[in-house]
């Protein structure tokens, strides 16, 4: 008997232990979540919303040619930005983790690399323009050095602008899941494979990068996730000349279009979970977390 | 015995900044030695071992094998082969691909390398393991895949770092027997770093002692241990008493120690512990100067004239069992 009521008051204070986090996590990420499903059935006039159960707001978004230019554009800027983070990631990580001896002046050089952090992303962002800009700093001091007799066009509101933005705001997350992982690699591992005869770049490529990849696995998340939702960063420098889905989501927004908006962010949020789920195919992450 | 591949160290020299961790020594390897690097630990017999190997630069001196100096080179071309104390295999290798480590690294193909990788598990009996990882093997199996690796590049000098303190001591001391039933059949020199005299005692045909920096003393296991010439090295090896004399300190073996009644032997004594060990039996006795010796007598010469903890008894050696000490 007593036996029992234990084992019922131990299931009883399971529940209860996790509730506060299920609670959370209902509140704040499933019903979202399942809102956006439900209104992206929901039908549209020019002046208002009504509840439906209607496809055409999928009909619409899979039929137009728009859409699919858009997502392929958001794709091109995370596939850029993600090879553009990777390499530069990779390198710092590196850098911290292999070539600087002490743990002291790796935590400094660590820190440093967070420090533009402390300003508002749109801040940094928007510090670019003066920087890139018809007369700004880059064209007058190419000019002034005779590189270029003309400004350079394409180096503010361009898909060049844009890409720097998310390689400048972004790289960091791609550093510190790299520079974690490279962190618990055995050094006498790195002496193991001189001792087997390799050479720099063969240790790279036979240990290294093979020992890293659940940090790149998480970096890569990180930094897809960013990209693919972002919209801020495409609209500033871009000047709004390029659209990628998030671009696409707030404009229905503006034009208080919700159910064409919910109805582009399940096709989005299904976008990047395949991505995610695709990439967790190929490496285990569980033991990094 | 080929001699043409002996290690040399000649006046080995390390410093750290301003700290030296070796201190320009100077030793000789004959070539298929099982020679064993004993000292505490930070005395820097890790620091030479790392040296030979080519993961620690050489900061004075050189080291020679079989005649070339091998002190800058890199640690693949130097005829030595490390194992590591933590083993060091690649985690995302299989034991077959970690043991072919250093063919692959070559360019050798596929085929090839894995054959001859497989003779090398078939030498440490690990042939049933070739495909898991390192993670699912035990210890033991750890160290045998790293011995593999290890010996796959054919090396003249196998350096082993602290082999078997990972392993527990039933483990230890099989492991100990094979290292030393290979290196009889490889007939390669061993050079192997370790701070305990049991597992040195075991193994070495020669031991080198160290402590701060320096060689203590250093030669064939046996003179080592029969005639300590320092203080240090007859405690550090153990089995010894240090005991101050009138013509000043002097080293006896335990079980060199005689207990008789009278009063009339070389020291006085009194006992303070006496401990049974099997075949032997252990009788720690203070003497005068607020010492204490240790005599290691037979359960038969204990038994026939037992003593109790308290009794007065009187300490002998034979003159020859007695070593005077520099230090």
């Amino acid at each position: 008997m007593k036996g029992r009521a234990v084992s019922r008051n131990r299931h009883l204070v399971g529940w209860v232990l996790a509730s506060p986090l299920s609670l959370v996590l209902m509140t704040f990420l499933m019903a979202p979540i399942v809102m956006i499903v439900v209104v992206s059935f929901w039908g549209a006039t020019e002046w208002s919303i009504y509840p439906a159960f209607q496809f055409d707001n999928y009909e619409f978004l899979l039929t137009s040619d728009v859409t699919y230019r858009v997502f392929l554009n958001t794709f091109k800027y995370a596939a850029i930005t993600w090879a553009c983070t990777l390499l530069i990631g990779f390198t710092v990580a590196y850098y911290l983790a292999f070539h600087i001896r002490s743990l002291t002046w790796q935590i400094a050089l660590f820190l440093l690399c967070t420090i533009p952090f402390l300003t508002s992303n749109i801040i940094r962002m928007i510090s670019w323009i003066p920087f890139l800009g018809r007369n700004g700093i880059a064209n007058s001091t190419l000019i002034s050095m005779g590189v270029i007799d003309e400004p350079l066009e394409w180096l503010l509101f361009s898909d060049f602008s844009v890409i720097l933005a998310f390689v400048h705001l972004y790289t960091l997350f791609m550093v510190v899941p790299i520079f974690n992982t490279m962190m618990r690699i055995d050094k006498s591992l790195i002496e193991a494979a001189a001792d087997g005869g390799a050479s720099g770049w063969q240790t790279l490529w036979h240990v290294i990068v093979p020992l890293t990849k659940p940090g790149i696995m998480i970096g890569t998340i990180f930094v897809v996730a960013l990209v693919m939702g972002d919209f801020i960063t495409v609209r500033f420098m871009s000047g709004s000349q390029s659209a990628n889905v998030g671009r696409m989501i707030q404009n229905d927004i503006g034009l208080l279009q919700y159910p064409s908006a919910s109805a582009t962010a399940v096709i989005l949020l299904i976008t990047v979970l395949m991505l995610i789920g695709m990439m967790l195919r190929f490496v285990d992450i569980r033991k990094e977390l | 015995m080929n001699h043409t591949i002996d290690l040399e160290l000649i006046s080995l020299t390390k410093r750290y900044g301003a700290t030296v961790a070796v201190d320009a020594i100077s030793y000789h390897f004959s070539a298929g030695t099982y020679a064993c690097l004993l000292g505490p630990s930070g005395c820097g017999k890790s620091s030479t071992l790392r040296m030979i190997a080519g993961h620690e630069t050489v900061s004075d001196g050189a080291i020679t094998l079989g005649g070339r100096d091998i002190s800058s080179l890199t640690p693949a071309k130097r005829g030595t082969a490390m194992m590591f104390q933590n083993y060091a295999l690649f985690p995302h290798l299989s034991v077959l691909d970690n043991v072919a480590f250093s063919l692959t690294m070559k360019g050798v193909d596929k085929g090839k390398r894995h054959a001859r990788a497989k003779e090398l598990l078939e030498l440490v009996d690990m042939t049933e393991m070739a495909d898991r990882l390192p993670a699912q093997l035990s210890g033991g199996q750890q160290q045998r895949a790293a011995l593999a690796r290890a010996l796959i590049t054919e090396p003249e000098v196998l350096l082993l770092d602290e082999p078997l303190s990972a392993l527990d001591p039933f483990l230890r001391i099989r492991m100990r027997a094979e290292l030393k039933k290979l290196q009889r059949e490889l007939g390669i020199t061993f050079v192997h770093v370790t701070h305990g005299q049991d597992e040195a005692l075991a193994l070495a045909d020669e031991i080198v002692v160290m402590n701060d920096a320096k060689i203590e003393q250093a030669g064939k296991t046996r003179s080592v241990f029969d005639a300590p010439k320092t203080a240090f090295v007859a405690r550090f090896l153990g089995s010894h008493n240090v005991v101050a004399m009138p013509e000043g300190l002097v080293a006896v073996r335990s079980d060199a120690l005689k207990v008789t009644g009278d009063t009339a032997a070389k020291l006085p004594g009194t006992i303070t512990n006496i401990e049974y060990q099997g075949t032997h039996v252990a009788l720690v006795a203070a003497i005068p100067g607020d010492q204490e010796v240790t005599a290691l007598l037979s359960d038969k010469d204990f038994f026939d004239n037992p003593k109790n903890v308290g009794e007065a008894i009187g300490l002998d050696w034979e003159a020859e069992a007695a070593h005077a000490l520099a230090g």
